[in-house]
């Protein structure tokens, strides 16, 4: 009879890593979805270049190779990453990049009759966007933001690989000395479902704080 | 004698292959009433734009208040298009109303009133909002300060994005079809509210209207504009009781023959 009680704790550790790594990785992306995502509506060609180049190629690749590269072949240019640092990187620009998308969507399906009211009461660009757009924009961006953080969240799985103990890795552990499969990966199933019920229902209440008294802005 | 406030001359404005404005030139006093009437599409409504800076030109100058709108002057003198912050100072000194009112839908009405004069003028919070529920009460809607403008009706939403243009203080108040987005029953809160203006300030005041009866009792000077270009101006009771030019007659007509009333 295996004595499980050391081993969930075992998992629960892992538990927290994971929630780490999508904390992290979520600031990591909501910075950057915010900044590639208004870069790629600036005035500035260069800078929407520069924002498009990012969108692509972090969309373009895949986030496994994304976290190898960062964890493997930036220490020999001299970046040395701890694991939990590369996986903060990874996860974060690559979820960052999707999200910058809807940042940018969202901005653009704000009417453009709000902007020319801007105009007329001579708000600059900056006051435009921070007292103006943003707050309509953000209750379009929330129901895609609550995907993306949800799929930061399971991704988070992947940084096992190079060996950081997150949940996934620490199931592996319990996996190995006990033979048993059942118990450490119905565990953690059910703790990334809870893990993901939490963020969604977060942001249901934070999409329903920020909608109040707002009709017809909703979409 | 005083010197106009505006000063259009010769400008030109294509939207892609449609010429909107066609060597447009003409001039308003200070304080003068100017009600801009003709059929859809005559370019009246770009000009109000073009003055907004919500549309740029493609030839000719614009002069507000003795400076150019779209130029800067260099050291030598010579005219060189103007940029953001030049625009941004012209700007101060225009206001306009939109017909499908436009206002921040997040905002309550009160701060609809008070976040312009708050950012642009860097106004303290309990002096915009002393000043926002001054002009909120002249518009009859201080009793509706807290609401959001998703709880209001067309007129009284147009009553406070009037309120909300006034709060910058502009010297000339550009008025784009502001009562053909509401239902008729309402459009006569939204012009005795305008009416009010006209008759206790001394701004300067451009309105785009299919309202012909408006038109003429608000207006000092009626301007008739077809394809971009005035066809005829004057008095209002010249332009809409004896019209000179065949264009503005048969105009007249049919919006009579529509039911509006002149």
């Amino acid at each position: 009879m295996i004595d499980w009680s050391g081993y969930i704790g075992l998992i629960l550790q892992g538990a927290l890593v994971t929630i780490q790594l999508t904390i992290m990785g979520c600031a990591l992306a909501l910075a950057m979805a915010f900044i590639a995502g208004l870069g790629r509506l600036s005035h500035l060609a260069p800078v929407r270049w520069l924002a498009t180049a990012y969108i692509e190629f972090f969309r373009g690749t895949s986030i496994f190779v994304q976290l190898f590269w960062a964890y493997f072949v930036l220490p020999i240019m001299g970046f040395d990453l701890s694991s939990l640092q590369a996986g903060v990187l990874a996860l974060g620009l690559n979820v960052g990049a999707y999200g910058a998308e809807v940042v940018r969507g969202a901005v653009q399906s704000i009417g453009r009759e709000q902007f020319e009211a801007c105009v007329a009461l001579n708000l600059s660009r900056f006051q435009t966007m921070r007292h103006v757009i943003l707050p309509q924009a953000l209750i379009v961006m929330l129901p895609t933001f609550c995907n993306n953080a949800i799929e930061l969240l399971k991704a988070t799985a992947i940084v096992s690989l190079i060996s950081l103990s997150d949940m996934t890795f620490q199931a592996q552990v319990v996996r190995a000395q006990t033979g048993n499969t059942l118990v450490p990966f119905t565990t953690i199933l059910i703790l990334y479902f809870m893990m993901a019920m939490t963020i969604s229902t977060a942001m249901r209440w934070l999409e329903r704080r920020l909608a109040r008294g707002l009709d017809g802005v909703r979409s | 004698m005083a010197s106009p406030i505006i000063k259009i001359d010769a400008i030109s404005k294509s939207f892609g292959a449609l010429k909107v404005l066609d060597d447009l030139s003409m001039q308003v006093m200070p304080g003068e009433k100017l009600a801009l009437i003709g059929p859809s599409g005559s370019g009246k409504t770009t000009i109000l734009r073009i003055l907004m800076t919500l549309e740029r030109i493609d030839g000719g100058h614009i002069e507000i208040d003795g400076e150019q709108l779209y130029h800067m002057q260099k050291n030598g003198g010579e005219l060189v298009p103007a940029d953001e912050r030049h625009l941004a100072r012209m700007r101060r000194k225009i206001g306009m109303v939109f017909q499908l009112f436009n206002l921040f839908p997040h905002k309550s009405v009160l701060d609809n009133v008070t976040l312009a004069p708050m950012l642009t003028q860097k106004m303290p919070r309990e002096a915009a909002e002393k000043r926002a529920m001054e002009l909120l009460d002249m518009v009859g809607m201080a009793d509706k300060a807290k609401n959001m403008p998703s709880q209001l009706s067309g007129g009284q939403k147009q009553r406070v994005a009037i309120a909300r243009a006034l709060a910058l203080s502009p010297r000339i108040m550009l008025f784009d079809e502001v009562t053909s987005a509401l239902d008729p029953e309402l459009v006569e809160e939204v012009l005795n509210v305008m009416r009010r203006l006209a008759e206790e300030t001394d701004m300067t005041m451009l309105l785009v209207t299919h309202e012909m009866g408006f038109a003429h009792d608000f207006a000092d000077r009626v301007l008739f504009f077809d394809r971009g270009r005035i066809v005829e101006e004057g008095a209002p009771d010249d332009i809409f009781r004896n019209p000179k030019q065949e264009r503005t007659q048969s105009f007249l007509r049919k919006i009579i023959a529509a039911g509006h009333r002149v």
